[in-house]
């Protein structure tokens, strides 16, 4: 009873010392901002309530993206290498094979209309400012129409699932800024173009599943601004089911013994409870003698 | 040369070479501790498998770790944690145990402290135990720099920059520990040698003085009550176990000690598997980059406490600068335990709670400290800042106070 008593004060102390150091200076430290909004509903452009019509958007792609944009599963194919495309733009602009699929459908057509506001740039991009934005804003786009881009794109886009879903969704989302050395992928726009479009060279995200983890991943990539004003990293409208398939790449990459750990860490616990028990036993045994 | 006869057995040929009858009885079966103990005594056997623990795991680790600043970041998070066969394992049981130990450290210590172990011949035991403890800390300090992460990396330059606040020498001694003038290749790999060779075997030369402190003044008991060892010895091989005051260490004592062992090794195994972030903090899986300060540089958090101490005097006062204050202090609280056996006047070997004013010091330092490790994590701005003052007060108060606290106890128990 004694001895229980001296470990409950024990384990009080560490407890208390433990809550300052950890869950409460954390808290302090990074406070609780506004949670992720995959609806991005501080957009209202584009009335996204329409029924798009697949046949006009396809018309309306070809006549107003694919001077830039590449779309491989609908066979444009990209036309320069991504050095002279880096050169040209800045940075790689996107193939748009996976775009209907990635992106929630109100932030892309809202994106369509003023891609600026809706990546949260204003403050490296401002109107009349020395730097524009590579791509326009097609605000003279009827809703209807920016809605019928938007169907097309969503037909254009391939089923994948799986494992392949989460590289296909990382790399089409963060591929053309970021490397992932762990993962031997190199960003797609070549390093010294990216980093004078950034401003600085984005961070390799090998580790970042460990060093930002799971909560912050969830609401940076939704809305970087919140947790980092002034990034020049865009707000780049991941879909919540997109987003957690980058979230898994990273996982993959970065973790990629978190299912061996979990697994041998209840056998190894199990292990030593055994031994415990055990212990306490021949404990008893011995201990009788003596007292 | 004594004369050897012809060998029964491979034992007997080894017992007449190596003495190991006696050899084992004088470090195990004959080897006495007192009956009246709680669990807290097994703290010295957990850190020894602890110890044991880190040695092994290092092992593994040195066979892939790369001192270089291009090249161990890499070698630790992506060949140790990734390429590796059980790399992962091994990182994370050596930088869990390397926090978990301190805890076991600490209540070591402040078992110590609770009753009174460390004074009326055990002065030894206790200071080779604070020796160990500094070592312990090099350890840490210097292991932790070797992931090469940001925090490893800041926590470097902040801790060696407080070797620049030494009197004359200051800017010569950091450019002498650092090999160069900013924490750099040179800094990563001497401090790698430290870790791997010069620290470890000063600790197992001070784990073999500390065992030893032990023997004359004996471990001391839950009562802090004197007695003849070699009477009680004597009662407990004549047959009389059930009344002698002592038993062996092996395997009486020590089966106990496999118990306790045993509940803390579930609780170890379930930090090393599930909750590591205590002990390898998120900041530390980015590089190591000297162009970016993180927000919040902070030491592990066995450091914390004497960290605030440092950074808790924030102004000048009597015209000495804060920084030169903070670091007199932090001087202070390194060395100020070694001379805790002359702090306490008291000849009361006790517990503290049957001890009339020494409780109270106990516990005022006990809440001390832990207020001191919180805000030595918290960011030191507004209310903080003066929260760390008052503690890093309040710590050298406790201990200026010490002597006449325990004086005056000493007058009221009458000297005993």
């Amino acid at each position: 009873m004694k001895e229980l008593k001296i470990l409950a004060i024990i384990a009080a102390l560490v407890g208390i010392t433990y809550y300052g150091i950890e869950p409460y200076a954390h808290h302090i430290m990074h406070p609780e901002v506004k949670p992720a909004d995959f609806a991005f509903s501080d957009m209202k452009n584009v009335d996204t309530s329409l029924a798009g019509n697949v046949d006009n958007g396809k018309v309306l792609v070809e006549a107003n993206c694919i001077a830039c944009h590449s779309i491989e599963k609908a066979g444009h194919l990209q036309i320069m290498p991504n050095a002279d495309a880096a050169a040209a733009y800045g940075v790689v602009p996107p193939d748009l094979s996976s775009a209907g699929r990635i992106y929630d459908k109100n932030y892309l057509a809202n994106f369509i209309f003023d891609p600026v506001s809706a990546m949260h740039l204003s403050h490296k991009y401002p109107v009349g400012g020395a730097k524009a934005f590579p791509m326009p804003s097609y605000n003279w786009m009827s809703a209807q129409e920016i809605m019928d881009v938007v169907a097309y794109l969503e037909s254009v886009s391939p089923k994948v699932s799986g494992k392949d879903a989460h590289k296909a969704t990382y790399d089409a989302a963060c591929g053309r800024c970021h490397s992932m050395s762990y993962a031997k992928s190199e960003a797609t726009t070549p390093k010294d173009a990216i980093k004078a479009y950034m401003g600085a060279t984005p961070p390799d995200l090998s580790q970042y599943i460990k060093s930002r983890q799971e909560h912050y991943l969830h609401g940076f990539i939704n809305d970087p601004q919140l947790l980092l004003a002034g990034t020049s990293m865009p707000r780049v409208g991941l879909t919540e089911k997109a987003q957690e398939e980058v979230i898994a790449y990273m996982e993959e990459t970065g973790d990629s013994k978190k299912a061996e750990r979990e697994s041998l860490g209840l056998w190894v616990m199990l292990y030593t409870f055994v031994f415990a028990i055990l212990a306490y036993l021949w404990k008893r045994k011995i201990w009788s003698e003596v007292h | 040369m004594a004369e050897f006869k012809q060998a029964d057995s491979l034992y007997e040929w080894f017992d007449q070479r190596l003495g190991i009858d006696k050899f084992l009885k004088v470090m195990m079966t004959e080897y006495w501790i007192p009956k009246n103990i709680n669990f807290l005594w097994a703290m010295g056997v957990l850190l020894s498998v602890m110890f044991g623990i880190l040695v092994i795991s290092g092992i593994f680790l040195l066979m892939y770790y790369k001192p270089d600043v291009n090249m161990a970041f890499d070698s630790v998070n992506y060949t140790i944690m990734q390429e590796v066969g059980y790399g992962w394992l091994f990182r994370h049981i050596h930088a869990v145990g390397a926090s978990v130990v301190f805890l076991i450290i600490y209540i070591h210590m402040f078992t110590g402290i609770y009753y009174g172990s460390y004074k009326k011949g055990r002065e030894m035991i206790w200071i080779s135990g604070m020796l160990l403890f500094v070592l312990f800390s090099a350890e840490g300090f210097s292991g932790y720099m070797l992931p090469w992460g940001q925090m490893s990396y800041w926590a470097a330059y902040v801790i060696t920059e407080i070797f620049g606040g030494v009197p004359l020498i200051g800017g010569d001694l950091v450019v002498w520990i650092r090999g160069n003038f900013y924490v750099s290749d040179s800094t990563l790999t001497r401090f790698f040698m430290l870790h791997v060779l010069l620290v470890p075997l000063a600790i197992i030369g001070a784990i073999v003085l500390h065992f030893y402190a032990l023997r004359f003044p004996h471990v001391n008991n839950e009562a802090g009550e004197f007695f003849d060892f070699d009477k009680e010895a004597e009662k407990y091989l004549a047959g009389d176990k059930k009344n002698s005051k002592v038993v062996p260490f092996w395997p009486v004592f020590l089966s106990k000690d496999f118990f306790v062992l045993g509940v803390f090794l579930v609780f170890f195994f379930y930090l090393v598997f599930f909750h590591y972030d205590f002990a390898m903090d998120p900041v530390n899986f980015d590089k190591a980059d000297g162009l970016k300060t993180p927000a919040h540089i902070y030491p592990e958090w066995y450091f914390l406490w004497s960290y605030e101490v440092l950074r808790g005097f924030f102004f000048e006062i009597a015209g000495i600068s804060g920084k030169s204050l903070g670091l007199i202090a932090f001087a202070v609280a390194q060395g100020v335990f070694f001379v805790l056996p002359w702090l306490d006047r008291s000849p009361m070997v006790k517990p503290a709670n049957q001890r009339p004013y020494f409780k109270y010091w106990f516990w005022f330092l006990m809440v001390d400290l832990i207020v001191l490790t919180v805000y030595g994590k918290l960011p030191p701005t507004g209310t903080n800042a003066w929260i760390g003052f008052a503690s890093s007060m309040t710590f050298l108060i406790l201990f200026i106070a010490l002597p006449f606290i325990t004086r005056a106890e000493a007058k009221k128990v009458g000297g005993k």
